[in-house]
């Protein structure tokens, strides 16, 4: 037996065929198997200088991990990404490790780089299938923290802290917890029962999770601190709130925030027959916006029944800011791309239904702020679209509920909390990370900032003691 | 888990709950609600909080069995649990300064303004409360009502109790006469807000209307509870409930509340055929 893989490609993953997974909500990716995520695995040279962990926001030890991969201690595997990962299932699937870990992968400078992310999720699903043992249980080191939200920033911060001994309460406000893992990432990206089991797998350390707590209305920050004696308290509350174009008809039935639509389908399970939450069935839909959260609207349209659905988006498939996999496999499940295209008007008949989407052709100007290319309006190039359902997927910024119920809690004009480089917020013994912080970004950021401000909690209750 | 320690019918369609839910309890105020999930697979739906006990941490819910959610809550009886109960949302009512004021509620939006009521009147406002049912039968919380009135005035549409007509009637007879208020505030089905408010507007009276949009969340992250509001995009949710009466687009929020109105016409026949099945 060889012991290097020198094939210059990775495994492809083996996935349900577009025409058929476009119509189901199962997992569109199935995994590698054993032999296959061996091979993959011979395929790492493990190098010296380990540019993929530096590459990794929560630096898995990419390598050693691998190693152990390739030798088929499948479980021994999954012990070396947890000592650094609560999420191991979740960033496996859904991390854009094209520009993190696999990004810098030597393999990748005259190749493909080595499948890390398909890799991670063999060993988390391996492990979450096989694995009997219950992990042992971190020394109680006597001193309590509270996290408020449930999404990946405050699980990974929950995870970090409850290893260290930690007493951890989550505080959520709907009834599941995962954030945007539940309600956001459909089920044929990311199963719930996987989220669920690596919020078990947390619980298992010892971390409680009390959903239905909407910090800010039922308990105040100082409530927390003062009342039931939490030392230090992190908020991951993310960025939840949606933006509207602010466009004629906007509101008229039919018209969605991404988050809406998404909530409806992915936590309320709106798309199975005996679900009691309701959910528009549109047959000629139109998703505004080119991010991921727009592809996962649009896939989720296709699979709840529209003949058609179009992604609109104001700049070239260049400037598409969603994941180019995610990209791939909108256009394989024949959803249609409108680009250099901008809404101007929602039409609606008189009982307001929408029957239409007025929208005008753009063209690429000069590079803005952001250095992507400015879409100018052409004048005249209006244009009807027929479609009965818009679907808004402009991004989201920070909910204010916190802040207004918070005193001396800094926050930048969009609503994003000030923190420092370790989370460190204008308040003492409160800390913050993820989307809440940076606005809407990625689940992987959002843990390594959970991460980094776990270790700066503990420095600082430590230096309180 | 949140326990159903009461349960009484107030009329064939409308049940009072108490459900035990401490941290609601301690913190909830007049006009706020909280968001329910009766069971794994139910839908959340919001119901304003009807009254709380700090002591007992009872939160008191009244509904309308209208649809499928209400149907499956109303068939669970005291000492069973609803899976979800989250709150208090919304803001509170303003009462604070209000002098004389006028309370019209309609059908089981009584429910919601008997709080009101009882905090206007506690504070030493005078307090004219009308109240509006479709017929005798379904009159609920009279009593309670006059306790906290100063004057009071029931309608039925049918004049089968009270007198015949609707809410509007004797608040547009009270202004005409000269009668003023510091405040209108109207809580009950959108048609009647929104005439409530037209009578209002002509004598520059202060109203507001307690808004009841389509909610999922109940904490401002999705807008499927928006509004037009002086002509901007409101969420009830976390602006409201309680807005400007003479700057809602009712009209609006009539035909967004029927965004539904084909699936809630089937899950409610549905649960019919279900409940008709399990009595057999």
């Amino acid at each position: 037996m060889a012991k290097f893989n020198m094939d210059p490609k990775k495994h492809p993953m083996p996935s349900q065929d577009p025409l058929v997974r476009n119509k189901n909500f199962k997992e569109v990716a199935l995994g590698y198997d054993e032999e296959t995520a061996i091979d993959e695995a011979k395929r790492c040279l493990n190098c010296k200088n380990q540019p993929c962990v530096a590459g990794c926001p929560v630096n898995v030890a990419i390598p050693e991990f691998i190693a152990l991969v390739a030798e088929g201690k499948f479980e021994e595997a999954y012990q070396v990404i947890a000592r650094t990962s609560s999420l191991p299932a979740v960033c496996g699937r859904v991390c854009p490790q094209e520009t993190q870990c696999e990004g810098k992968c030597t393999r990748g400078i005259k190749g493909e780089p080595v499948g890390i992310g398909r890799l991670e999720r063999f060993v988390a699903d391996w492990h979450n299938s096989h694995a009997t043992q219950a992990p042992a249980k971190p020394v109680p080191n006597g001193h309590k923290v509270a996290i408020v939200g449930s999404g990946p920033a405050g699980l990974t911060c929950a995870g970090d802290l409850a290893k260290l001994g930690y007493d951890v309460t989550v505080f959520e406000a709907l009834h599941l917890a995962g954030g945007v893992l539940v309600y956001g990432i459909p089920e044929f990206r990311l199963p719930k029962a996987i989220v669920e089991k690596e919020v078990d797998n947390l619980k298992a350390l010892g971390v409680k999770v009390m959903t239905d707590m909407v910090i800010g209305k039922v308990l105040t920050i100082d409530e927390l601190k003062e009342e039931f004696g939490f030392e230090a308290v992190f908020l991951g509350t993310g960025a939840g709130l949606p933006r509207f174009m602010n466009i004629p008809g906007e509101n008229a039935k039919g018209v969605f925030s991404a988050n809406e639509y998404l909530t409806r389908s992915n936590l309320m399970k709106a798309y199975e027959p005996d679900s009691e939450t309701p959910i528009f069935h549109a047959k000629k839909v139109a998703v505004v916006g080119g991010g991921n959260v727009a592809m996962d609207a649009a896939r989720s349209a296709k699979r709840l029944g529209a003949d058609v659905v179009y992604i609109v988006y104001r700049r070239s498939e260049a400037e598409l800011p969603a994941r180019r996999e995610e990209v791939e496999h909108a256009k394989e499940e024949e959803i249609v791309f409108k680009l250099l295209t901008n809404p101007v008007e929602v039409l609606a008949d008189s009982d307001d239904n929408v029957v239409g989407l007025r929208c005008i052709e753009m063209e690429l100007g000069e590079p803005d702020a952001s250095g992507r290319r400015r879409p100018i309006e052409k004048k005249g190039s209006e244009f009807t679209m027929d479609v009965d359902c818009v679907i808004m997927a402009l991004g989201t910024s920070p909910n204010p509920l916190l802040k207004k119920t918070t005193q001396g809690l800094d926050t930048k004009p969009r609503g994003e909390i000030v923190a420092d480089e370790n989370g460190k917020t204008s308040l003492d013994g409160v800390y913050a990370g993820g989307d809440a912080v940076t606005g809407a970004a990625t689940v992987i950021l959002a843990m390594g900032a959970g991460k980094t401000a776990a270790k700066a909690m503990d420095e600082y209750i430590r230096s309180k003691a | 888990m949140y326990r159903i320690l009461k349960k009484k019918s107030l009329n064939p369609t409308v049940t009072l709950m108490e459900i035990e839910a401490p941290f609601v309890a301690r913190k909830a105020r007049a006009g706020q609600f909280i968001i329910l999930r009766a069971d794994e697979r139910g839908e959340r739906i919001p119901l304003t909080v009807a009254g709380c006990n700090k002591q007992t941490g009872a939160v008191t819910i009244i509904f309308q069995v209208v649809g499928g959610a209400t149907m499956t809550l109303n068939a669970l009886n005291e000492g069973e649990c609803i899976a979800d109960f989250v709150g208090p949302l919304g803001n509170p009512t303003e009462v604070e300064g209000i002098k004389k004021a006028c309370v019209v509620g309609g059908g089981v939006g009584c429910a919601i303004a008997l709080p009101v009521v009882r905090e206007l009147h506690e504070m030493g406002c005078e307090v004219t409360s009308i109240v509006g049912f479709r017929s005798k039968d379904l009159v609920i919380l009279e009593d309670e009502f006059r306790a906290a009135s100063d004057k009071f005035v029931m309608m039925t549409d049918d004049g089968s109790y009270g007198e015949k007509g609707n809410v509007t009637l004797p608040l547009k007879r009270m202004l005409e006469a000269g009668e003023t208020f510091d405040r209108v505030i109207t809580i009950g089905p959108l048609i009647m807000m929104k005439f409530v408010a037209l009578a209002t507007k002509e004598y520059n009276i202060p109203t507001i209307a307690s808004m009841n949009p389509i909610m999922i969340d109940g904490t401002g992250m999705c807008g499927g509870c928006r509004l037009t509001v002086g002509g901007e995009t409101k969420f009830a949710c976390v602006d409201g409930p309680d807005f400007d009466a003479h700057l809602v687009d009712f009209d609006e929020a009539m035909k967004r509340s029927r965004t539904y109105a084909e699936f809630e016409a089937k899950a409610r026949e549905k649960h019919c055929n279900l409940f008709k099945k399990e009595a057999n």
